[in-house]
């Protein structure tokens, strides 16, 4: 897996008229989980798609600003915009697998890259699918339809699908509010192990899971990066008020 | 109270009546064809020639005639309409183009089929010199299946729930990608339900093919596109109105009639068989 | 990857490109071919004429009023039947039926509206037409009687089956919120229901409306073929579709007679233009609600 270094830098995001993210600036650790918290509306699903620039595809969507990915920035005007994605991961709140087999959800990110040799795909679609904690569930009805797959089990193929690509970077977006606490708990593990190949970057409502699996927290409010630093720190010491507020639950 | 409900029954009632009407009447309508068709059907009129002037013999030359006119006619009209579709679905800018091709279809949708064709006879036979061929009415047929194709591919696009196009896209797919890889298959049973549906529709049409591609008596079988076609619909028209022998022609037309709607209504019986098979086992 | 992409949408857009030109086509056929009539005849006088002799040597006459007269009377006349026939057919499946009848109802109705227009006329000429005639003791069958009982039957299916989407569509609180009140379900029916349906089911008629007034075959075949305003609906007629259907065939290319047929064929097509744009905003208004 590569290692690239992801930041922001005076990042704004405008659907239409709204302002809603004011002027982000902050640096991703590498092979570290951050996890972005807040109160609803607060942003953090916005800007996690700024990171895959997923955004685009709202036409009333405007960015101002740069994320750098490996000093490129990837809102120049000559960005490769698929080529980004390929290199950072997402997976949705709800999961979706294709309505194709297991094997051929995982080998589309391949197979659209160009690559036609069938041992290498085989190769890439049990690497990812060990990755995700899957392969021993699944290797032997590779060609079964993925939506027959449980709820925990498609978010699981959905990360090895990202997986597949080779990516620096995973975004989760809420990965876990649709499962059941069992599997939230496989994933959050899986989360765990998987830091060391990839840099996650995963934004939850769930600040009792943000505590379990982080290593740096991003506490967003109405569109500002309000604080940002070590789990531990932020946990136990937070800077600003409204950290502290969120944290005790003072509002949700 | 008691008045309320006897209005309540009886206005029920005459709805049933009124259904029960509607059906009677189109069981004694396919049932006469039926019955009156079935007298005239042999292997023998299904793949013989006719002969004596159209007295005897069978309609073979105008089964023929149908096929290549739908074949040919669903050849240029489905990947037309799909990729119309498609730029519908997926493309929507700049908007005034996008407003002026719906209100084409939708005109289209409209337009009587003695103006298709007018049209045809106008532009393919006469103005590019096509000649009554079996092009010509091909292409006339073409076009009016177009809106159909057009409306049930955009619906089937839309029915794809919007998951697997993000999915596609976060996954770094480009938008031609994703719609060939992920978008289609999704909507190909629908899409095929629809272009089925059009099949039949082509196939049973008289008027487009008037003045474009059909003749009442042809020696041969069509050998290429230039040739004009006899056609089952407009077999049972001429000789229902042209013929000279009424009493063994009738009969003729009952058969062709039969074997016309038999293809009809067994092509769209097995489109809607095929839509409900897929909504079973839908997967979403 | 780009250029697959650009390549993708080049043809993309030029496959849209094409309904429009089709349309285009279309309407320039029809109108370069047949406006040229009247530089010879003055427009009210194909409008308003009664007359309709094009092939009369000396004196031709190009009215169209007897031929637009029997176009209004047999579309009305198969309306009249279709309309309660296919509205009652509608309301039986969508709120009477049992799930089980309304399984096999609906497609049997979508099978209906499949059937090819010349098998109606087939029907007409040979079974419908020698029983009128017996029943009401007359030299001919093929009248507008026959000719609007057939095109009633054809036209039943759309106003059934969209009138039955319109009704299906209506929310099941409503039906529920009136129950609830005491109301018995005719009620439900004709108070809740179809007032709350009537867009779709005014649509579906207007749609209905034109279907029948294009239809060309039926007619053909069942009309009669005399271009007169019948006193009676025991007399033959010759809509416009069919004036043009018949007689195509003796023109002359570019004669007087084919120009005059165009002619028609314009103003066949604007009137079922206005029809289908009024459905349209209909529909539309209904879907902004």
């Amino acid at each position: 897996m590569v290692t690239a270094h992801i930041r922001t830098r005076n990042l704004n995001l405008y659907f239409a008229q709204n302002h809603v993210l004011h002027n982000i600036t902050m640096s991703i650790h590498t092979h570290k989980i951050t996890a972005m918290i807040g109160p609803s509306g607060c942003g953090k699903s916005s800007l996690l798609r700024c990171f895959n620039r997923m955004n685009d595809l709202i036409p009333s969507a405007r960015v101002e600003g740069s994320i750098y990915l490996n000093d490129e920035d990837i809102y120049s005007s000559k960005a490769n915009v698929p080529q980004i994605r390929t290199k950072v991961g997402m997976v949705f709140q709800k999961p979706n697998p294709f309505p194709k087999s297991i094997y051929n959800n995982v080998a589309y990110g391949p197979k659209i890259q160009g690559k036609i040799s069938k041992s290498e795909i085989n190769d890439i679609v049990e690497k990812s699918l060990q990755g995700a904690w899957l392969w021993d569930e699944v290797k032997d009805r590779l060609h079964s339809p993925a939506m027959a797959l449980s709820g925990g089990q498609q978010q699981r193929l959905c990360i090895a699908r990202a997986l597949a690509n080779g990516p620096a970077i995973l975004l989760l977006d809420e990965p876990t509010s649709a499962l059941d606490p069992q599997s939230t708990a496989k994933i959050e593990e899986l989360c765990l192990a998987l830091k060391d190949q990839v840099t996650i970057l995963i934004v939850t409502h769930n600040i009792a899971q943000a505590g379990r699996i982080s290593d740096y927290i991003a506490f967003m409010y109405l569109g500002d990066l309000v604080e940002f630093g070590e789990s531990s720190e932020v946990f136990t010491v937070p800077k600003d008020p409204r950290t502290e507020a969120y944290l005790t639950g003072v509002f949700g | 109270m008691n008045l309320r409900k006897i209005y309540s029954v009886s206005g029920r009632f005459s709805m049933s009546l009124l259904f029960i009407f509607t059906t009677l009447m189109l069981f004694i309508f396919l049932g006469s064809i039926f019955s009156k068709g079935y007298k005239v059907l042999s292997w023998e009129f299904i793949s013989a020639a006719p002969r004596a002037g159209m007295t005897e013999g069978g309609i073979f030359p105008a089964i023929v005639g149908t096929f290549w006119l739908t074949l040919i006619s669903m050849l240029i009209a489905l990947p037309l309409g799909i990729l119309c579709a498609i730029y519908l679905y997926s493309y929507g800018k700049p908007l005034w183009f996008v407003n002026a091709v719906k209100l084409s279809i939708n005109t289209l949708a409209g337009i009587p089929s003695i103006i298709y064709g007018l049209f045809g006879m106008a532009i393919f036979v006469n103005m590019l010199s096509l000649d009554v061929s079996l092009i010509s009415g091909a292409l006339t047929l073409s076009v009016l299946a177009l809106p159909l194709i057009i409306n049930t591919a955009e619906e089937a696009l839309q029915s794809v729930p919007k998951d697997f196009s993000e999915a596609s896209i976060a996954l770094g797919a480009q938008k031609s990608t994703t719609i060939i890889r992920v978008l289609l298959p999704s909507a190909l049973p629908n899409i095929l339900t629809g272009a089925i549906i059009s099949i039949g529709r082509v196939a049973g049409e008289t008027a487009p093919i008037m003045f474009t591609a059909a003749t009442f008596y042809s020696r041969k079988l069509p050998a290429s596109l230039g040739d004009e076609v006899m056609a089952l619909p407009y077999h049972i028209f001429a000789l229902m109105t042209e013929g000279s022998k009424a009493d063994k022609q009738e009969p003729i037309a009952y058969g062709s009639a039969l074997v016309l709607l038999t293809m009809v209504l067994g092509i769209s019986f097995f489109a809607i068989a095929i839509r409900y098979r897929m909504r079973r086992n839908k997967q979403w | 990857m780009h250029a697959k992409e650009r390549a993708f949408v080049a043809i993309t857009h030029t496959a849209a490109l094409f309904s429009l030109t089709a349309v285009f086509g279309i309407i320039y056929s029809i109108f370069r071919e047949g406006i040229p009539l009247f530089d010879i005849v003055p427009l009210s006088e194909v409008l308003f004429g009664n007359d309709w002799y094009p092939t009369h040597a000396e004196a031709p006459q190009f009215g169209i009023l007897n031929l637009f007269a029997g176009s209004l009377l047999v579309t009305l006349g198969a309306l009249i039947i279709a309309i309660p026939l296919g509205l009652g057919s509608a309301i039986f499946i969508s709120e009477i039926a049992s799930p089980k009848l309304k399984e096999i109802a609906k497609p049997v109705l979508e099978l209906l509206a499949a059937i090819p227009s010349v098998v109606y006329g087939l029907f007409g000429m040979v079974v419908l037409a020698p029983f009128v005639r017996e029943l009401f003791d007359l030299s001919t069958g093929l009248n507008l009687l026959s000719s609007s009982i057939i095109l009633g039957l054809m036209v039943l299916p759309i106003i059934s089956s969209m009138s039955e989407d319109a009704l299906a569509n209506v929310a099941k609180q409503l039906r529920e919120a009136s129950l609830a009140l005491g109301a018995t379900s005719w009620e439900t029916i004709t108070k809740v229901v179809i007032p709350a349906a009537r867009r779709g089911i005014v649509g579906s008629i207007l749609q209905g409306f034109g279907r029948a007034i294009g239809e060309t075959m039926v007619v053909l075949m069942v009309a009669g073929g005399s271009a007169q305003i019948p006193k009676s609906i025991f007399e033959s007629i010759r809509p416009l579709t069919s004036t043009i259907a018949a007689e195509m065939g003796e023109t002359v290319v570019g004669d007087l007679h084919y120009r005059s047929l165009f002619a028609i064929a314009c103003l066949l097509f604007i009137i079922t233009l206005i029809t289908n744009l009024s459905a349209e905003l209909i529909f539309f208004k209904r879907n902004k609600k």
